[in-house]
């Protein structure tokens, strides 16, 4: 028996001994100290918020280059590697949602709410859910439009679910890649205050499609004016945030590049949501005749519905 | 019968227990049969000489105790822990084939192929459990797919109630009838769904985790209520 005891202790040794040789077992030791960086930068970013807009990513941004740079310690072919974009919970989540719909102006949403903590569960989902959104919603306002006519049978449509997957993924997931390899190959000659990293962009742009979800539930409604002026109000929403999170990175840069810049972060996201309005929806003012109402004076009635 | 007895050589002290110590010549005695015939050991455990009927009436009886507990989910562990696909596979076909027959213009407007719902089901079931994992849940990815897909079992019955409804008439009572039995099953599948995955989810997440979930048995409702026939 103490032989066995022995053998037994000798077994928790050599495991002790593995844990402790094994470096990717404890990427807690390389999180710690970047929590503590990260708590004191987030204190710091607390008096910072009082002053100027100006202020926003002066001394941070380098800050959170390194941060953004350390957080992902695990090799890129283990499963470790990708947790550390899902490390978010849900009222981070929620959070994260909220400032997207709400852009405080002058607040910035990847300082505010990302703080070198990029996620990809928002993006993914939200894109996923839009996805769905527009073609469910397609499909049932041109069934509410179509529903009196007597010539109209309901056909699903499902080849325009993989359609609206594909324009939006690629908008979701190309546009960032061709503004971040901008932006660094700008960086490159202009040395720019604030930086993003890729996955801060892919989260902004993730999560700046959030208002389009309600807005394509609320497009069934088949009224033309209705339509746009929701169009126009996401637009603005969405846009907004777009805009006073990359706004700082390019206003160093000259004059013209610069506004180039933002016109076409813009002009692509209207682009959008104009097909997509255009593409999913029909137009709401289809004319059709009305069956002949015969008056009681004998006099026929044709009449147009609009 | 055997009977042995077990000396111990000398005092064993373990740290920590100054109080215990064995003494010597415990007489320890016990009693092993082996049984000793014409039974070998190892006919007990292999499979291979039983007749066929009897290996497919196990698998059968297993499928059809995880049926039963998808229909009333009561927390148990059995589905968990012994996972299997034919479930799933079995249900999944037959949901892609009562969604074919669909009316049609054109090929280009009609309702999911067989191949799109067959992929929309396995590859949904792969995301989510992806999801689930990179969150940090400690499931394991089959009993995950397994879950997921006998829990399609709902959404299965109500596509075969919307069928026979359909037969009898397409008017808006039909329509009324099939809109009540989809949505009473889907919130079945999920409710059924969570109860089985929310114990091995991270905290604060759980929302996270069955949010997808909740989307993905919507989107299979979708595609059983606007199935119009020929």
């Amino acid at each position: 028996v103490a032989s066995l005891v022995t053998c037994l202790f000798a077994e928790f040794d050599d495991a002790a001994n593995l844990l402790a040789a094994n470096p990717d077992a404890t990427t807690i030791s390389i999180d710690e100290p970047a929590e503590a960086r990260e708590n004191q930068h987030g204190r710091r970013q607390e008096l910072s918020r009082e002053e100027d807009d100006e202020l926003l990513g002066t001394d941070d941004s380098d800050k959170t280059e390194l941060l953004a740079g350390q957080k992902k310690s695990a090799p890129f072919w283990t499963f470790e590697y990708y947790q550390t974009f899902f490390d978010v919970d849900t009222y981070q989540v929620l959070d994260r949602i909220k400032g997207s719909v709400f852009p405080v102006p002058g607040r910035n949403f990847v300082r505010l709410y990302i703080r070198s903590n990029p996620d990809l569960y928002g993006p993914f989902w939200i894109c996923t859910t839009l996805v769905f959104a527009i073609a469910i919603s397609g499909n049932l306002s041109n069934f509410f439009i179509h529903l009196g006519r007597p010539a109209y049978r309901y056909v699903p449509k499902f080849r325009k679910v993989s359609i609206a997957a594909a324009t939006i993924y690629a908008y979701a997931w190309l546009v960032p890649l061709a503004l971040w390899g901008f932006l660094v190959w700008r960086n490159g000659k202009v040395m720019n205050i604030v930086s993003y990293s890729f996955l801060e962009i892919v989260c902004v742009y993730g999560y700046s499609l959030f208002i389009y979800i309600p807005t394509a539930i609320l497009w069934i409604i088949p009224h033309k004016v209705v339509r746009w002026v929701l169009m126009i109000f996401s637009l603005c929403l969405s846009g907004s945030v777009l805009v006073m999170t990359f706004w700082p990175a390019v206003r160093d840069d000259s004059r013209r590049i610069a506004l180039a810049t933002m016109g076409a972060v813009i002009l692509l996201h209207a682009l959008l949501s104009v097909g997509c309005l255009a593409y999913f929806f029909d137009a709401p003012e289809v004319d059709f005749p009305v069956p002949i109402i015969p008056a009681h004076n004998g006099t026929s009635l044709v009449t147009k519905v609009k | 019968r055997f009977s042995f007895v077990l000396k111990v050589s000398h005092n064993v002290q373990f740290a920590g227990l100054a109080d215990v110590s064995i003494s010597e010549d415990i007489p320890v005695e016990g009693e092993i049969t082996v049984p000793v015939g014409s039974h070998s050991p190892e006919e007990d455990y292999s499979t291979l000489d039983e007749p066929v009927r009897e290996t497919i009436l196990r698998d059968l009886k297993a499928v059809g105790k995880k049926f039963i507990h998808v229909m009333y989910p009561k927390k148990s562990s059995a589905l968990l822990r012994d996972w299997d696909l034919w479930g799933p596979l079995v249900l999944c076909v037959s949901l892609a084939l009562m969604l074919q027959g669909g009316s049609a213009d054109s090929k280009e407007d009609g309702g999911p192929q067989f191949a799109e719902v067959f992929v929309i089901i396995w590859f949904g079931a792969v995301v989510i459990t992806l999801n689930s994992k990179l969150l940090g849940g400690t499931i394991s990815f089959f009993q995950s797919l397994c879950v997921l897909g006998y829990c399609v079992l709902p959404l299965t019955v109500a596509m075969l109630v919307c069928r026979l409804v359909l037969l009898v008439g397409t008017g808006t009572g039909g329509f009324v009838l099939r809109l009540v039995v989809v949505l009473a099953m889907f919130a079945w599948s999920t409710l059924a769904s969570t109860a089985f995955l929310a114990d091995s989810q991270p905290p604060h997440r759980k929302a996270l985790v069955v949010y997808p979930i909740f989307l993905f048995y919507f989107v299979i409702s979708w595609m059983i209520l606007t199935f119009t026939p020929q």
